[in-house]
């Protein structure tokens, strides 16, 4: 026991000692029942290099979260991962990204129905200016996955339950959703997400614009999601990522330093740049 | 010591030349507010000095004199063959009977020059307007009713006070007799200053006393119908097209560029082009608002689509991104989401584009809409004119009458766009949604 520490230690210094940023991703990239498949992933905003050949699984039903400084490229990675990044005109992906062993880059796949796979909650809480029912209904509505009036009561209910809203907003379900207060309006996103039955939701950093409290209740709902859903979220508090999620991907200008599970990467980093960011040394 | 000079101030150094300086920034904001405050006061005057003359000018021109009459409804004379319809009552004698209405009620002139001055003194159009009411009020036939006439329009610019008496006869529209007349009618209160029916439901005429615009007021109406029905679905998906799924590229840029062009394009050359176009090349009658309100609608299409595209873009991106992650097509995004959020803006622009248009003169000349029309269309197809021109065509008649009542359509015009512009706030009220 005592050797292994030191032995680690040893590995650990040498590492930290070359603070440069390695050639291929440090850790474990391969997750063992990998719902998306991220391999050598480019994005170019016009000419600036914003995502540097990334290769990264993103396991079933387990939480990962993407770590990093700021403009290093989590969101944009996480945008490409529902190819969010279609609507920036300057934009251009290249490699692949699988989910089911489809790339979803490939021309046949239909932007529309990946989307309904793969679901969306962004920084800044953005519920439309239409009721709470009609919030979390738009999604089942366009997507025909309601056949009669109950069936889609039935799923705003369910969808608001599981977002841990439905206590609070049953009885005004008829108001503007923008009428909620900022945690209420991300949870409210969160069930808009969820009601299209999603496999996979990303969340880009979800509790920035909410207060402690609010937080707190959308970690502990990660948490209870993280059984039905694969959930990938970006963030900037170390606490979050290592309280909600089971892996952690470091990102540094534009490149993935390492990945791996999340106590791992938080006791024991592999590389030096990520011991400095969650030791707080920059960031 | 070094240290302290590289410090700088001291703390009291510095308290005094805040002081300074405070005093300074609020003498310049002082004159920055004054000349604000005068800028406004100096717009408002304007706008009190042009609504005081227009409505000065403007509401004596709603009014007329007009003369009550006894008149005898004899159906022999006025329904000769006795079927009340506008056919059979075309051969009745109505001019007749007004006349002898009126000669009763001077106390019979005798001769023929006295009755000469006396017709003078009522409308021309008097018989008309008999014939118009026994059509709509056939039961009152064979009694004995009394109606007002409008007064001719020297005599009632005489009653206005406008034509003295001491000017020498040969000088006056209106002879010693008729006035004699007028003081007779005017002792027996049958003379009346009413609110003129003649101006909001006569058509053009060239007697100024019968003039009135609700042809004009129609013709407005369904040119702008015509151009609000096409301006605003092509200005919409102009804007919609070129903001939210035109590529940028050179193309593009250069439709914008020219959109931007044409908004600044002086309104007669879209008269003439509509000329050269639309009654020229495709051979569509002059003067009818089908007409006009295409070239308002091309006049208009530049301003609908700027505006429409300035509040396209203000549409936060943070909904289309809640649209488009939960899976919303392009097309979906747009008219869930995007164009309801936009409308408030749009119809804004729209409805400055048809205050534009409704007070637009020099594009329907071109057309023919100045023509001079006197049925009311009753359709889009049909030849008519508009408010601004019909008010064009009255200032330019030299009759002292039609003075008044191009001052009182101007109030009419005015009304028209105000309500409009209510209209719009209105729609846009109910229309605003907060995110
Ligand atoms: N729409 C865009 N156009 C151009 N550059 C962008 C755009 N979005 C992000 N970038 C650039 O890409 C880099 C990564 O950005 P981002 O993914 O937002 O970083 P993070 O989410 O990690 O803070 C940054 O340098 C940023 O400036
Ligand atoms: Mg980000």
């Amino acid at each position: 026991m005592q050797l292994e520490e030191s032995s680690r230690m040893v590995q650990t210094t040498s590492t930290l000692e070359a603070r440069t940023i390695p050639d291929s991703t440090l850790g474990q990239i391969h997750a063992d029942n990998p719902r998306m498949k991220a391999r050598n992933v480019d994005v170019f905003y016009a000419d600036k290099h914003a995502i540097d050949n990334i290769s990264l699984d993103i396991g079933s039903g387990q939480v990962i979260s993407f770590i990093g400084p700021s403009g290093c490229g989590k969101s944009t990675f996480l945008r490409c991962l529902n190819r969010m990044n279609d609507t920036i005109d300057s934009c251009r992906v290249s490699g692949e990204i699988m989910i089911d062993d489809q790339n979803i880059y490939d021309s046949s796949i239909d932007v529309v129905l990946l989307r309904a796979r793969v679901g969306m909650v962004f920084q800044k809480p953005n519920p439309f200016p239409k009721s709470i029912f009609d919030n979390v209904a738009y999604g089942p509505r366009i997507h025909g996955l309601a056949t009669s009036k109950v069936e889609l009561d039935h799923i705003v209910e369910t969808s608001l339950q599981r977002a841990g809203l439905w206590e609070e907003v049953r009885d005004r379900l008829d108001q503007p959703g923008t009428g909620l207060s900022g945690g209420q309006q991300q949870r409210l996103c969160i069930a808009r997400a969820i009601a299209v039955s999603p496999e996979v939701i990303l969340m880009d950093e979800p509790c920035s614009a909410l207060d402690p409290i609010a937080t707190a209740k959308i970690e502990e709902l990660i948490s209870e999601l993280r059984e039905q859903y694969t959930i990938v979220i970006v963030t900037h508090s170390m606490q979050q990522a290592a309280r909600v999620s089971d892996r952690t991907a470091y990102f540094h200008l534009g490149k993935l330093i390492e990945v791996g599970d999340t106590k791992q990467v938080f006791t024991n980093p592999l590389h030096a740049l990520t011991q400095d960011y969650i030791t707080g040394r920059f960031g | 010591m070094s240290n302290q000079v590289s410090f700088g101030l001291s703390p009291e150094r510095a308290a005094e030349r805040v002081a300074e300086s405070i005093s300074l920034r609020k003498r310049r904001e002082n004159r920055f507010l004054f000349l604000g405050k005068s800028a406004v006061a100096v717009a408002l005057g304007f706008l009190v000095l042009l609504f005081a003359g227009i409505l000065s000018k403007g509401i004596p021109g709603l009014f007329q004199h007009y003369v009550t009459l006894d008149v005898q409804l004899d159906a022999e004379r006025l329904d000769p063959s006795g079927q009340g319809t506008l056919e059979s009552l075309a051969d009745g004698d109505f001019d007749g009977v007004v006349r002898d209405a009126l000669y009763e009620a001077l106390g019979g002139p005798t001769g023929r020059k006295a009755k000469r001055q006396a017709r003078r003194l009522i409308s021309s159009g008097s018989g008309q307007r008999l014939m118009h009411h026994v059509l709509d009020n056939p039961d009152q036939m064979r009694s004995k009713v009394a109606l007002q006439f409008a007064v001719d329009d020297d005599v009632d610019t005489f009653l206005r006070g406008l034509i003295s008496r001491d000017t020498p006869e040969a000088d006056r529209r209106v002879s010693d007799q008729m006035i004699s007349y007028i003081d007779l009618l005017q002792a027996k209160g049958r003379i009346s200053y009413e609110i003129s029916d003649y101006l909001f439901f006569g058509s053009a005429s060239r007697d100024a006393e019968m003039a009135g615009i609700r042809g004009a007021l129609v013709g407005s109406i369904l040119t702008l119908l015509v151009c609000i029905v096409i301006a605003f679905p092509l200005g919409v998906a102009t804007a919609v097209y070129l903001e939210e799924m035109a590529p940028k590229n050179r193309l593009t840029e250069i439709i914008e560029i020219n959109i931007n062009n044409l908004a600044a394009v002086p309104s007669v050359v879209f008269g003439i082009m509509g000329l050269a176009v639309f009654i020229v090349i495709f051979g569509m009658p002059r003067s009818i608002p089908l007409v006009g309100g295409i070239v308002l609608a091309l006049m208009t299409l530049p301003t609908i689509i700027i505006s429409s595209r300035a509040s396209i873009r203000a549409v936060p991106p943070s909904i289309r991104d809640a649209a488009l992650g939960v899976g919303a097509s392009k097309m979906q995004t747009i008219t869930h989401h995007v164009l309801p959020l936009a409308m408030p803006g749009m119809l804004t622009g729209t409805i400055i584009g048809m205050a534009q248009a409704l007070g637009e003169t020099a594009p329907l000349l071109m057309i023919g809409m100045v023509a001079f029309i006197v049925d009311v269309p009753s359709g889009v197809t049909e030849p008519g004119t508009v408010l601004p021109v019909q008010i064009f065509m009255w200032a330019d008649f030299a009759e002292r009458m039609f003075i008044q009542k191009t001052s009182a359509a101007i109030i009419v015009l005015l009304a028209f766009l105000i309500t409009m512009n209510a209209a719009a706030i209105l729609l846009r009220k109910k229309l605003e949604r907060r995110w």
